[in-house]
């Protein structure tokens, strides 16, 4: 059986940069170790020797000409901002 | 709603097509039919997640003063498309708060390509938020019902999509598939999905969940309607580094020249018959199986031996890869930013905490946890090595037959609400779909008649080998057309 | 210093010269207006996939070869996760177990002692943006230009032992990427930049310190002042009886210290994973072949070479080896005239200060290096003076025209006629019958306030060999 304590999953949550409330972390560490307990089955397979596959894909990456090209202007990328001026995107001031 | 446009509304996308390349309808016409069916059924299953509405008469309009083009195979016909594909222009919410009202200027390569062949889109169905979820009712929004029991569930994630096309609100939908998005809400809702091979459509603009395992692929009535947006759908895509440049079969072809399934040898796991499947689903499935022999195929016993393993190492690999697909999230550049930030540090957690419903967050954490210094190799490339162990069983069983089939959800459609508190049972029903994504081959799920017990639809999936959608479609064909399809769903309260 | 022994290692980054950034076909060009050269890709908007650029693959191979790397045909890029409001994907895409190079080497010399320094790796990685603060309004403004643009990181083995070492490792890195033209080496604008891991142990020692990171070494000055203080300050906590910590520490150059960053920065935890957007970059073998056959002379190959075969100082040498065009430059005008030492000398004097006036390359003039070489024939063959050489040669910068046409139009030619010289030469001495006085009672030095007057009516044109013949014949 695979235990999760809330410690745990309050420092998961601050490397993920989200802020569970105690009763969310009780439940996601109760959820968690259910879920990792069921995971504990892999170690029972023997996989020496077996080379990762990280993904499906066969080919290698084909590689792009370097040229540059304009794909959008400011105004597209700084349209969703939740807080821009004409020119930038705002954030509370760091340090 | 009118007769005539209840009528338009139950024709197949290959008919509709038709009929509007000849002129027997026009483009007005036949999307003003799909938005009274939307008014009609909208309230009742909660499919759509933005509504184009007014604005699609004018589109479908203007189709209309040019007339119709042979070089758009879908010119005029109405879709609908999951938000988990960007819209140019039109608001695109992944099913979650933490987009706000983001409205990207660029389209998904799959729906420029659906644009370009002339489709009206509706709008944007309903999903799973993020796509993590086998009911859709992880929608930050409204939960969607199932048209053909609106106390179900349609499945999910894309089941907006399932329930849009199955009622009738539209020709066809595109949704995605991680671990069984298209097949199991088309098993669930009664009509046809495929997932095609990894790499045959372009993930451009697909609000990724889990990278290496996420593919775009069509929601349809019928296999034919399937082909003919595979066909719209597929290709090479220079801004998608994993799409492959492997030139599209001829799918049209392929249905045209296969009859009967004589030669076919369909392997049927040992691993797909297994405890736990529903008895209504199991006797569903054989009687397909039986017809299939009935029409010229061959069963194969085959093994798939490390299916048992596959839950688990999809759910260490597909979180991995959402956590750190989903950081972009920080309320800096789009989307929702908490209230008044204290500081920086306040603004990113507040923003996700509350942009973030529970299931993404449990995922998020758990990708986290699983790639952290000192668990990556017990997790992520132990679930990398078992994911290569269960490629290679595919090929095995592959090698020795030309399909496979099984059920793609071991139930039919069940009550909403019945499953939420437990997060580990939810994703055991991805039990027959998610292995598929992690071999990256292609699959599709047919209508194969009503459960005996629920009334609700079960679904067959058959699986093909890489890139051998052509094959698969055509196989898929001839025994839907045998076995029937059940058409638009009442969807209405109290069916 | 005695007792203790430091140990350098340094991490470079160099921006790769291309014109599009290493994801996406935004332009790479400095100082644009903000968030002009950013795009759904860079900006990390949704459902966007990152597409490779050749020649940063190219370039990044190259430089490898350079430093004697192994450059793996196969290589992969990976995801290095954290959140910061300049990262927009919040990671970024590097390389982590297997990057395009490693196991190469570097040799410095340094007061006279040839050093082998190892260089661990090579890889390729996407810049950030940039946060820029302002005071005023408590906000911190985010500009997208630069995410995306592509970096090498040159991590070097920790084989350093003093300032002057890791200064003279960087300056040859320096020299061997703007040699190779794969980076700018602009400093101040970034383009090359350096963190130092420093730590000191007793001499004899084999175990390492404990190490600080520093950074913000925008220049070899602050890398050498930097290092210099930081060893001793970490000898100050040893010998205080204290321990070093290993942290992260900010070189500030008005004060000339290192601050700590402790309590500002968290513990991290990159969580690198293979990035299942991009299949491993596959580099064919031609490929491989092509670029290495085409591997330039590097800086200290052809610095040697420029001592032995044209009999240069080391330190003239040195000079012009620093820039591949000055040494192309100095290559080609001594073919022409075949005079290495003048070449040299007048590059380093007429041309350099030409070229620092106008903050300009010698790759950005208007002038051949076969002008140069023929300005360096004309004044050793007398056809002009070194003084008039001296003159034209801004004109002669600017205008890319040859010397001799260009002196003989304008009439500068030197007069080496005796008879013109002689008539001047008698001019000065009737008209200063005081200081010939003077200089027969023995002020010979007078010599040169005659050979003033004579250059004043010839208008700097005499011979000056000639004027001094006549001037001692006449005089007696």
């Amino acid at each position: 059986m695979t235990t999760i304590s809330t410690e745990q999953v309050a420092a998961i949550a601050r490397l993920a940069r989200l802020a569970p409330d105690e009763a969310q972390l009780e439940t996601f560490a109760r959820q968690f170790g259910d879920i990792l307990g069921y995971m504990e089955m892999l170690n029972g397979l023997d996989t020496t020797g077996v080379e990762p596959l990280y993904s499906p894909v066969q080919h290698a990456t084909a590689l792009r000409p370097d040229e540059a090209a304009p794909r959008c202007t400011r105004e597209d990328v700084l349209r969703n901002a939740p807080e821009a001026d004409q020119e930038f995107f705002i954030v509370p001031r760091i340090v | 709603m009118s007769d005539t446009s209840t009528a338009i509304v139950s024709l197949s996308l290959a008919d509709v097509r038709d009929r509007l390349a000849r002129r027997e309808l026009t483009a007005e016409q036949v999307t003003a039919a799909c938005l009274d069916r939307i008014a009609a059924t909208e309230p009742a299953i909660a499919a759509l997640l933005t509504n184009r509405g007014e604005a699609v008469l004018a589109e479908a309009r203007a189709l209309d003063g040019a007339g119709p083009d042979p070089a758009k195979p879908l010119w005029g016909v109405p879709l609908t498309v999951k938000d988990a594909l960007t819209t140019a222009g039109t608001r695109t919410t992944c099913g979650s708060r933490i987009l706000g009202d983001f409205t990207p200027h660029y389209d998904a390569f799959a729906v420029a390509r659906l644009r370009e062949a002339g489709a009206v889109i509706l709008g944007k169905t309903n999903m799973d938020e993020f796509a993590m979820g086998s009911s859709t009712e992880n929608s930050a929004f409204a939960p969607t019902r199932n048209p053909w029991n609106v106390a179900r569930v349609p499945g999910g994630s894309s089941g907006g999509s399932a329930a849009s096309v199955a009622a009738g609100q539209c020709f066809g939908s595109l949704g995605t598939d991680t671990g069984g998005s298209i097949r199991q809400p088309a098993s669930l809702c009664g009509c046809v999905g495929l997932k095609p091979t990894y790499g045959r459509v372009s993930r451009f603009g697909l609000v990724a969940y889990g990278s290496s395992l996420d593919q775009i692929g069509p929601l349809t009535r019928t296999v034919e309607d399937a082909a003919l947006l595979l066909s719209v759908i597929a290709g090479h895509d220079p801004r998608d580094a994993t799409s492959a440049a492997l030139p599209v079969d001829d799918y049209m072809g392929a249905l045209a020249a296969r009859k009967d399934l004589s030669g076919v040898r369909i392997g049927v796991p040992r691993e797909f018959r297994g405890e736990g499947i529903d008895p209504e689903v199991s006797a569903a499935c054989q009687a397909a199986l039986d017809k299939a022999q009935e029409l010229g195929a061959s069963i194969v016993d085959v093994e798939l031996p490390h299916t048992p393993y596959s839950i688990a190492a999809y759910y260490i690999i597909a979180p991995a890869e959402a956590s750190s697909n989903l950081a972009r999230f920080d309320g800096v550049r789009y989307g929702r930013r908490a209230e008044s930030p204290r500081d920086l540090a306040d603004l990113y957690v507040r923003s996700r905490a509350e942009g973030f419903g529970d299931e993404v967050q449990r995922r998020i954490m758990l990708g986290t946890y699983v790639l952290s210094s000192g668990y990556y190799d017990a997790y992520y490339r132990k679930a990398a090595q078992v994911r290569r162990l269960i490629r290679e069983d595919y090929e095995k069983a592959l090698a020795r037959c030309d399909v496979l089939c099984g059920p793609a959800s071991p139930v039919t459609a069940w009550g909403l609400g019945e499953l939420t508190s437990d997060p580990l049972k939810m994703y055991m029903m991805d039990v027959f779909t998610l292995s598929l994504n992690l071999a990256g081959l292609p699959g599709l799920c047919i209508p194969v008649g009503m459960g005996g017990r629920s009334g609700m639809p079960v679904g067959l999936q058959m699986l093909g080998r890489a890139f051998g959608e052509g094959d698969l479609l055509a196989a898929a064909n001839v025994l839907s057309g045998a076995l029937g399809v059940p058409g638009v769903a009442p969807a209405c309260e109290g069916a | 210093m005695a007792l203790y022994e430091a140990v350098i290692g340094l991490e470079v980054h160099a921006q790769l010269r291309t014109r599009s950034k290493l994801f996406c076909s935004c332009s790479t060009a400095f100082g644009a207006a903000p968030n002009t050269n950013v795009c759904e890709v860079c900006s990390g908007m949704p459902g966007v996939l990152p597409v490779p650029n050749a020649r940063a693959v190219e370039y990044a191979a190259r430089m490898g070869m350079a430093v004697n790397c192994t450059v793996n045909p196969v290589s992969v890029f990976a995801r290095k996760n954290y959140f910061y409001p300049d990262l927009p994907k919040g990671y970024q895409i590097s390389q982590f177990e297997t990057p395009i190079c490693e196991h190469g080497h570097l040799d410095i010399t340094v007061n006279g002692q040839t050093r082998r320094i190892g260089i661990t790796r090579i890889h390729m990685e996407d810049d950030a943006g940039k946060n820029i603060h302002s005071a005023g309004d408590n906000a911190s403004y985010v500009d997208l230009n630069r995410s995306g643009v592509p970096l090498i990181e040159i991590v070097s083995e920790p084989d350093m032992r003093s300032a002057e070492e890791a200064v003279a490792y960087l300056k040859a890195l320096h020299a061997i990427v703007v040699y190779l033209g794969v980076c700018d080496g602009n400093m101040e604008e970034g383009s090359f930049r350096c963190d130092a891991n420093v730590s000191i142990r007793p001499k004899g020692q084999q175990e390492f310190g404990t190490r600080a990171e520093l950074k913000n070494l925008n220049s070899f000055r602050n890398v050498q002042r930097a290092i210099e203080y930081e060893i001793a300050r970490q000898q100050d906590v040893l010998e205080d009886g204290d321990a070093v910590v290993q942290e992260t520490r900010l070189y500030d150059a008005v004060k000339n210290v290192t601050v700590s960053m402790r309590g500002k920065e968290e513990a991290h935890d990159y969580r690198y994973f293979p990035d299942p957007d991009l299949m491993p970059v596959r580099i064919a073998a031609e490929d491989l072949a092509r670029w290495r056959a085409d591997l330039p002379e590097l800086p200290q190959a052809r610095r040697a070479r420029l001592m032995e075969q044209h009999g240069l100082s080391e330190q003239d040498a040195e000079v012009l080896t620093a820039d591949r065009a000055l040494a192309d430059f100095f290559e080609a005008a001594t073919a022409v005239c075949g005079q290495p030492k003048k070449v040299s000398n007048m590059m380093q004097g007429a041309l350099l200060r030409e070229l620092n006036q106008r903050a300009v390359t010698v790759d950005a003039i208007a002038m051949r290096p076969e002008a140069l070489g023929e300005l360096v024939r004309i004044v050793e063959a007398g056809l002009i003076s070194a003084k008039i050489a001296n003159d034209i040669f801004g004109e002669l910068l600017e205008s890319g025209a040859m010397p001799e046409a260009f002196v003989k139009e304008r009439g500068l030619v030197q007069i080496s006629d005796t008879s013109a010289i002689e008539t001047a030469v008698d001019e000065a001495i009737a008209e200063n019958p005081a200081e010939v006085e003077a200089y027969k009672g023995g002020k010979t030095k007078l010599i040169s306030f005659f050979m003033g007057q004579i250059m004043r009516k010839t208008k700097g044109k005499a011979n000056p060999a000639l004027v001094t013949e006549l001037l001692q014949k006449k005089l007696g």
